[in-house]
């Protein structure tokens, strides 16, 4: 069963929407308002009929002429209805303002925007952007909703390990205790334990409170070997090596002493209050054969265990995710460079490594040549924020994803990108204050998580839909179910 | 163990307000005065940080906004709104934008690498610089400081010719005489400025820049004066070939020469080498239709040194459809490995070098050492407006910089730079950059990647 979908609004006093309602003076609260709009928009408070709710409003070329346009039916000419200026401010080239608004849009309600917002792509002019579906004219069969599975199966080779599917092709990436606040992570492994599919605990460590979650966790091992136990490892189903990650390819991390409190530092058993850097690469890994006896030291504590081992997107990928497999791995985990949650180096995300799109396609391919393809769960991540996005990387050669940063925009990140800055994040999320922490409860981040999910799962089964397909392991590689928008 | 080189960086205000991406509008009939945004909201004290009495809430636009959007979902009013500043799209042109100029400012003041969270923003890529991506490996690094046992990343080079093989007489005696080499610790020179409020004190800043990194800074013939005596040795003088006399007082007490190049440029080394033989002499070549051939024949010459000179937009000096410095530098640099000459000479790129990234790939694309421009300028809170080429006023006063300050900005940047290098090289797994010249296949290029993916399934490109 498929989890509940509620409404959970924003936790915020107004919500940026795509369009500005404003109530002039002359309003005499007689709530015709209140009464011609089908969206919610305006509302009454006692007496007076409140501040509206713009983000909900589908803006005047919706409306105009009909009986519900709001501008037109007041009596008194107090209302006026024009595109938002502020969003000019709010987004980027990757994020756009319409995906943030739409992601938020999906977070709360659990469905798609209906607001003319393009929820589908980005503005990066490349890539997922530029890729779109070749759907058939009409469906070559003709299937129900409930006929369309969107599971994906972890493990592919090794009948000695545990079965794991998942119910939606995709889970949840690693962010450390201590990046994100305790809130922030118990909120996303709700939401993960509720669609049962996996949340992972980033390399900080296995906070206590995690516990009840551990059938749904993935723990990292990675370079730092922070919070490693042998008690770890067994407490979970997936194991990750983290080799490298797509926002830092090739880099180390750092976390500034002040940010080593005391709890983080028993965490990572290190010393309150000193920097602790998380190597670039592993000391003890110089080879496949190396990396074979990491995945052995895995299997011999928890035999049962899958192993997924998370790697960059150089340009000897296929040679590193072939390696992997090799030496055992039952998920390989590409991790290209645009995404990313954490605080990177600009130059490394925006130079650093290949986008995740090429480097799909290239294992993809080369895992087919080698005659393995079929015993590797391929996942990948970086950069992927809707549910079209997930379709097009899985139609491009991957099984599954890993989303990161969309979950976070779930829970009103702006993508200031200022997760480091003075006391940490404005909105409550990347942060360790614990007066900021409070910003967040954690049933209403699980809820808008899991509202998202739902969300996604019914986008991606109406896609499915249209090919005809009864299962998204259907697309896996069907590159000719996609165009690309620079090709003729 | 020698020691390691180090650029030590502090903190260097602006001395003018930076203009900022974004800032905050009030509607003012509606405030309440309630102080909502100013005590309670920013988490950065924006609010309280500017200059104006946060009682009266009026003026906004500033550079300290993160853009986090709380102050405006929390107003209890509602009467806030934001806004992109006008005057911030404005900066720069086509090619510097402001995404450039205003990351360059913050390195000048804070000597910091560029960090943030969240994921990249950009486009997916661009033109120039932006159509390449630099490798990473996964299980080599190299560290910066030798930590864990491990090599530290050199980032020295020598600028000269280099002979590629011993030689011997008769008796079997070497017989090679090594030409004069000057290793300077970063792959980095100043070049001459395309344009700016040229003070003499922006000048001293530079060379006390120079003189703090052991960089090299080129120095105008008409520029020279007395007060630059102390900085010498990190000095180039650009000199015309034609009618260049050898005795000329410039030539005293530098380790290296360029001459601009012309028919008499390599007779004038030749020259100049006569009299001075500890002398490195480079020619700076523009980067027009001859570029190529005029490097061919200088390299096979015997040249220790070539400057190709791109437009300070990076572009080169041809009217129809110019390629940029990225491609024209693939182009050269491939022509003279074909000729078995690339070892022997040293090529300088300058032009269009705007953002620590442009570095390492411009070394990919075939240049030993790249020459930066705009960047000092702007380090010292150039906007690019160009009033100057107009014989208008400057709106940062450059040529009013103290030195010291000055220069501090200068080493700031170079700081970050240095340091985004030495990242980069870590990821690429390389401990050396005199390796990384050329290093194509530890690149990744837009064309291919596009070619191998999607034009695999999808076949032409538009």
């Amino acid at each position: 069963m498929n989890p509940e979908i509620t409404r959970v609004p924003s936790r915020f006093r107004h919500s940026i929407g795509k369009y500005k309602v404003l109530r002039g003076p002359q309003c005499q609260n007689c709530a015709t308002c209140v009464v011609s709009c089908p969206e919610g928009v305006h509302f009454k408070a006692g007496a007076r009929v409140a501040a509206p709710k713009d983000y909900l409003c589908l803006g005047p070329d919706v409306c105009k002429g009909k009986s519900t346009f709001c501008v037109d039916r007041c009596p008194h000419h107090a209302l006026t209805v024009a595109v938002n200026p502020m969003i000019k401010a709010l987004g980027d080239y990757r994020w756009t303002a319409d995906l943030l608004m739409s992601t938020w849009y999906q977070a709360e309600t659990g469905e798609l925007p209906d607001v003319g917002m393009e929820y589908t792509v980005g503005d990066s002019g490349g890539g997922f952007d530029k890729l779109r579906f070749r759907f058939p004219e009409k469906p070559p069969v003709e299937l129900s909703d409930d006929e369309i599975d969107t599971s994906i199966e972890l493990n592919k080779r090794d009948p000695q390990a545990h079965r794991i599917t998942i119910p939606i092709p995709f889970y949840q990436g690693g962010m450390s205790f201590g990046s994100v606040s305790n809130n922030t992570m118990m909120s996303r492994a709700t939401a993960a334990a509720r669609w049962r599919t996996f949340s992972c605990t980033g390399e900080g460590g296995y906070p206590d409170f995690l516990h009840p979650f551990d059938h749904h966790m993935i723990t990292q091992v990675a370079t730092g070997l922070f919070g490693v136990k042998e008690e770890t490892i067994q407490r979970v189903r997936i194991i990750e090596f983290k080799y490298a990650q797509g926002a830092k390819p090739g880099l180390g991390g750092h976390l500034l002493g002040a940010k080593v409190t005391e709890a983080v530092a028993k965490m990572r058993e290190a010393v309150q209050g000193s920097a602790l850097f998380s190597p670039f690469p592993f000391h003890s890994v110089y080879s496949v054969e190396d990396h074979k006896k990491h995945v052995d030291w895995i299997k011999a504590m928890n035999p049962k265990a899958l192993v997924s081992v998370k790697v960059s997107t150089p340009a000897d990928v296929d040679m590193v995710a072939v390696g992997s497999y090799y030496a055992g791995a039952h998920i390989v985990h590409l991790d290209g460079s645009y995404g990313g949650t954490g605080a990177a180096p600009d130059i490394a995300k925006k130079n650093i490594a290949m986008p995740i799109e090429y480097a799909i396609s290239k294992v993809h391919r080369f895992l087919e040549a080698e005659g393995v393809r079929d015993q590797v769960t391929l996942i990948v991540s970086g950069g992927i924020r809707t549910a079209h996005d997930i379709v097009k990387a899985i139609a491009l050669g991957a099984d599954g994803i890993v989303e990161g940063t969309a979950g976070l925009v779930a829970l009103e990140c702006t993508r200031c990108s200022s997760c480091e800055s003075g006391r940490g994040c404005p909105r409550g999320i990347a942060t360790t204050d614990p007066e900021l922490a409070k910003l967040i409860q954690v049933e209403w981040g699980a809820q808008r998580i899991v509202n998202l999910y739902a969300s996604w799962r019914k986008q991606i089964v109406a896609i499915l839909k249209r090919f005809g397909m009864r299962g998204i392991r259907e697309m896996v590689g069907r590159t000719d179910c996609l165009r690309h928008l620079d090709y003729e | 163990m020698p020691k390691r080189y180090h650029i030590t960086a502090k903190p260097a205000a602006p001395r003018f307000i930076p203009v900022g991406r974004s800032g905050i509008i009030d509607f003012e009939e509606d405030c309440l005065k309630c102080t909502t945004c100013v005590k309670k909201r920013c988490l950065y004290d924006v609010y309280k940080n500017r200059s104006y009495d946060a009682r009266t809430m009026a003026d906004s636009i500033d550079y300290q906004c993160k853009n986090c959007f709380s102050c405006i979902q929390n107003c209890p009013r509602g009467v806030l709104s934001k806004t992109i500043n006008p005057e911030y799209l404005k900066l720069g042109d086509a090619y510097w934008k402001p995404e450039i100029i205003s990351i360059n400012w913050f390195q000048a003041e804070t000597g910091r690498i560029p960090v943030s969270g969240a994921g990249y923003r950009g486009p997916f890529s661009g033109p120039g610089f932006d159509s390449m991506w630099t490798d990473m490996s996964e299980i080599v690094r190299p560290t910066r400081d030798g930590i864990h046992g491990r090599e530290y990343i050199s980032t020295a080079i020598d600028l000269g010719r280099k002979k590629s093989r011993l030689e011997f007489d008769a008796a079997g005696n070497p017989v090679l005489e090594v030409p004069p080499l000057v290793e300077v610790p970063l792959p980095i020179l100043f070049n001459l400025l395309p344009f700016g409020n040229l003070s003499r004190n922006v000048r001293l800043a530079m060379a006390e820049a120079a003189r703090q990194i052991d960089a090299m800074m080129y120095l105008a013939e008409q520029d020279d004066e007395p007060a630059l005596e102390a900085y010498k040795a990190h000095l180039i003088p650009v000199v015309a070939a034609n009618g260049m006399d050898p005795s000329a007082a410039i030539f005293q007490g530098v380790k290296m020469v360029e001459l601009i190049y012309s028919d008499q440029a390599w007779h004038g080394a030749l020259k100049l080498k006569a009299k001075y033989p500890g002398l490195v002499v480079s020619i700076r070549v523009p980067m027009d239709a001859e570029a190529k051939a005029v490097t061919l024949k200088l390299a096979a010459a015997g040249a220790e040194v070539i400057h190709l000179v791109a437009d300070f937009q990076g572009n080169e000096f041809v009217a129809d459809r110019p390629r940029f410095v990225k491609d024209v530098l693939r182009d050269i640099h491939g022509s003279l490995v074909t000729a078995s000459i690339r070892d022997e000479v040293t090529l300088v790129v300058s032009g269009g070098i705007a953002l620590p990234e442009h570095l390492p790939k411009a070394l990919i694309c075939g240049a030993d050492c790249a020459a930066i421009d705009l960047p000092l300028l702007i380090g010292l809170e150039c906007r690019v407006c160009k009033r100057c080429t107009h014989g208008k006023s400057c709106p940062v006063e450059i040529d009013q910089v103290e030195v010291s300050h000055g220069s501090q900005r200068i080493v700031n940047l170079m700081c970050s730079w240095w340091s985004q290098l030495i990242e980069v090289m870590g990821a690429m797994g390389i401990r050396d950059v005199r390796r990384v010249r050329g290093e194509a296949g530890r690149a990744m290029f837009f064309e291919d990647l596009e070619r191998e993916t999607f034009g695999a399934m999808f076949g032409t490109r538009k």
